[in-house]
């Protein structure tokens, strides 16, 4: 892959790392009391490592101009690999501390295995690992086909994944280690925001560049939902991280916020990672792979604007629901409630569109474990987006708000929708890329959907359960008006279902580990090579042929 | 916009642009879609109206239903109060006997008690009241500072060994680490608390356990009583009976006599009130079986 770059590429990428290596040597240098002294070891040898790779085909001869007419999916292939890496690793932590919770007396005694520690490993791991490398990967792949155009260099792509790789060990590495803002889904703390600030720029300045070499005359909608993503989450992260630092030698910082307004803050930067991290980019995933794998036109244009401007506009006014009852004003609380009930019509019209796009195509979601992946993923979509706004209403929060209800909501949206549209694309994408004619095994794919769609369920219906038990003995009252329950006697009662749920999601990490092994046997060569290489590149009009389902 | 060709399937247009194969059809948006819009946009500002919702600078428009969450919860609490003062009030004016001998009061005290034992003191000293190693068991009668009401009340409200100014103060020496007992002795004295269980075995050697019981009066009975019966003013605890805080087997109570122990119980004066603490205090009397 070095090879494939140019030799001023290659410079370029020497000369970068090694000021990617100096910095690391001024954090371990500054921060040596600190963690953000092993931090700073870590960036030197990420670095470093990376400096060896293009180091061993820095004398290669120049590419061949020729490979200027084709697209450049050299990134894609590596995202889509490390996102099925970190889904592996994610999920596993998952089930660890799903277990944990069953089984407290389980835990290892070290301060890096404890509860507080893993948790976010887990959130982050799958979240950023395992979607962000897949929103990536498939942006790359999505943008340059529908612009019709190659990506405009080949330095910043590797940039862009990598530094985000990079921004991904630093976090969990930080976890391990106690380092946190304690904001949920924004926990690295202050020098691993601005690398990815810095990294996220250069992804949206990327993505700009593409959109503006492209030779198809309109924009097609899976772009609008990528630039949505790229767009707000930049905005999301500079806002939400703002943060002084204790001292350039210390990982702590004090956010710039305080109190309700802190709250208020989070919770807007939280649901707005729900909406435009989990929702709008793989929306743009669904709305290229779904249509391709399917060979159907997407039900209606009409309907895709009225759903893009629906979530865009209504999300961002929705995450005071987060705060129900708090100490926010209740004049926030309304906003936010009134706003997410608006929200469930556009999401639920991208849902129908989806589904209604499979008019025609059924007999292959009947035949096609990955055309039902992403069945499935709309019809979750669809189930979560329901809940959510559901959830949002007041007295209903009343009941579900803390309980593992929540819990259950979130991994409907996790499991059901980002997992399995992803798991789709990237069994549609595999073959695609590594020009196979199709995955190294129909048959693993299937396992795969049952287990994940099972897994799913099972979860999700022992959160309902055990949430809906935990608000109910919350609020149930003795005669004399005093609190019928314990906490604790809510904690035996939960027990059941968080053995289930761990269950549940073992269920969902074995078909993880059955993908990726499929996937890097598909690589691997290990099944058939498609002859026909010459239509999927940027100058050819029209369809290509490589890019049919080939099952 | 330009229209192309038309879909066999759905007999829709579609909007005549292709992207690497994909093309979108022109159906319009059905109505059910502008309807749900229409009903969920009617109900927000509805319920603008309604309730407080869109700010103005430094206030808010305040809903002509004149909602207002914090006035809600105060008035909520105040009417919980004035039902539960109905018995609380009773309770706080009555003696310990006179609930216990008043069926209606002690069915509440269960009830409430039940729930403030769970989410206060279960976490050590078990749901069931029977502690574990290291706390002790409330059900067995066992009691370190005397099972009268008022000395259980008195404990809960100042603590053991706790950060406050009155706590009771209880300290287990460390015979062994501190060097006041040698290696031989600690093996002797352990031996001899160990006969003086109800479930004593017989003793194998009868110069040992003379031994033990000299090390015993010259050391422990400051404490524990010449009989061993413990001491209610100290926290001492009574070692002829079946109830071990540590364990009763040769090796606890080797560590106990080598280490010493200082346990500690929170103070709840500042976290329960009075009423709360009464009701505990009876609950906690009920495990031991006292209630009556």
């Amino acid at each position: 892959m070095v090879a494939q770059l140019s030799k001023g590429e290659r410079q370029l990428s020497v000369i970068v790392l090694l000021a990617l290596a100096l910095a690391g040597l001024a954090m371990a240098v500054a921060g040596r009391a600190d963690p953000l002294g092993v931090h700073g070891i870590i960036v030197i040898l990420f670095s470093a490592a990376l400096i060896f790779v293009v180091l061993a085909q820095f004398n290669a001869p120049e590419p061949s101009p020729e490979r200027l007419k084709d697209y450049y999916d050299d990134p894609s292939k590596v995202g889509i690999v490390l996102s099925m890496f970190w889904a592996v690793i994610g999920m596993a932590l998952g089930v660890w501390v799903a277990a944990l919770l069953a089984w407290p007396d389980l835990t290892i005694d070290a301060a890096w295995a404890s509860f507080g520690r893993l948790r976010p490993a887990h959130t982050s791991a799958v979240i950023f690992g395992f979607g962000g490398n897949a929103l990536i990967a498939t942006s790359y792949h999505v943008m340059q086909r529908t612009s019709r155009a190659r990506l405009p260099g080949q330095f910043s792509p590797w940039f862009v994944l990598i530094g985000y790789n990079l921004f991904c060990v630093v976090a969990a590495a930080g976890y391990f280690m106690g380092v946190t803002q304690s904001k949920e889904y924004a926990e690295p703390e202050w020098y691993a925001d601005i690398w990815l600030t810095i990294v996220w720029i250069a992804y949206f300045v990327l993505y700009i560049r593409t959109l503006a070499r492209r030779k198809e005359p309109h924009i097609y909608v899976a772009n609008w939902y990528y630039l949505a993503f790229i767009l707000v989450v930049a905005m999301l992260h500079i806002v939400n991280n703002l943060a002084v630092p204790v001292s350039l030698g210390h990982a702590k910082s004090y956010s710039a916020f305080s109190g309700v307004q802190d709250a208020m803050t989070q919770w807007w930067y939280g649901h707005n990672a729900v909406a435009f991290f989990l929702t709008a980019g793989f929306l743009g995933m669904m709305y290229y792979y779904l249509p391709k794998r399917a060979g159907r036109p997407i039900f209606s244009y009409r309907l895709s604007i009225i759903s893009f401007w629906g979530i865009t506009f209504m999300y961002m006014w929705a995450g005071s629901h987060h705060l129900h009852y708090t100490a926010l004003p209740q004049w926030v609380q309304t906003l936010g409630m009134t706003f997410s009930l608006v929200l469930l019509v556009p999401s639920w019209a991208s849902a129908g569109n989806a589904l209604a796009t499979l008019n025609g195509a059924w007999h292959k979601v009947r035949d096609d474990a990955t055309l039902r992946f992403m069945m499935a993923a709309a019809v979750f979509y669809g189930l979560t987006t329901f809940e959510g706004s559901f959830l949002a209403i007041r007295p209903v929060n009343s009941l579900s708000h803390y309980t593992d209800w929540t819990i259950g909501h979130v991994h409907a949206g996790a499991l059901g929708w980002v997992a399995l549209i992803t798991f789709g694309s990237i069994y549609a994408v595999v073959p695609w890329l590594w020009r196979r004619q199709a995955m190294y095994s129909a048959r693993l794919v299937e396992w795969h959907f049952w287990l994940a769609l099972s897994g799913t369920v099972i979860y999700v219906f022992a959160m309902w359960n055990s949430g809906i038990i935990q608000g109910l003995m919350w609020r149930t009252y003795n005669e004399s008006g005093t609190l019928t329950y314990s906490f604790i006697e809510s904690m035996v009662a939960m027990h059941p279902y968080y053995i289930a749920r761990a269950f549940g999601g073992l269920l969902f990490l074995l078909g993880a580990i059955i993908g990726t092994y499929n996937v890097l046997m598909t690589i691997t060569g290990h099944s058939k090579a498609v002859e026909e290489v010459g239509e999927d590149m940027p100058h050819r009009a029209g369809a290509a042929i490589s890019a049919e389902p080939a099952e | 916009m330009d229209v192309g060709d038309r879909d066999p399937v759905t007999g829709q247009l579609t909007t005549g642009h292709e992207w690497n194969g994909i093309t979108e059809l022109y159906t319009p948006v059905p109505r059910i879609v502008f309807f749900f819009l229409f009903v969920t946009i009617l109900f927000s500002i509805v319920y603008w109206v309604l309730m407080p919702a869109w700010p103005l600078g430094w206030t808010y428009t305040k809903g002509i239903l004149g909602f207002d969450q914090k006035a809600v919860v105060q008035s909520q609490l105040a009417e919980a109060g004035a039902e539960q003062s109905a018995w609380t009030s009773r309770i706080d004016g009555m003696d310990y006997a006179a609930i216990q001998a008043d069926p209606e009061l002690m069915k509440i005290v269960h009830e409430a008690g039940a729930t403030l034992f769970g989410d206060n003191c279960a976490v050590c000293h078990g749901t069931g009241g029977t502690g574990g190693k290291g706390f002790p068991d409330l059900t067995a009668g066992a009691w370190l500072w005397g099972g009268e009401p008022e000395a259980i009340a008195e404990t809960l409200r100042v603590g053991i060994n706790a950060p406050h100014e009155e706590t009771r103060v209880s300290q287990m020496l460390s015979f062994g680490r501190d060097g006041i007992l040698v290696r031989d002795q600690i093996d002797d004295v352990v031996g001899y608390v160990q006969s003086l269980g109800p479930s004593a075995a017989a003793a194998h050697d009868e110069e040992a356990l003379a031994r033990g019981a000299e090390v015993f009066a010259g050391n422990c009975a400051a404490c524990h009583g010449e009989d061993a019966k413990g001491n209610r003013d100290l926290g001492a605890p009574n070692l002829t009976d079946a109830s071990w805080i540590y364990g009763g087997d040769r090796q606890s109570i080797t560590s106990t006599v080598y280490s010493g122990h200082q346990g500690l119980m929170p103070s709840w004066e500042q976290r329960l009130t009075p009423t709360q603490r009464k009701i505990l205090t009876l609950y906690v009397l009920g495990l031991s079986g006292e209630t009556q």
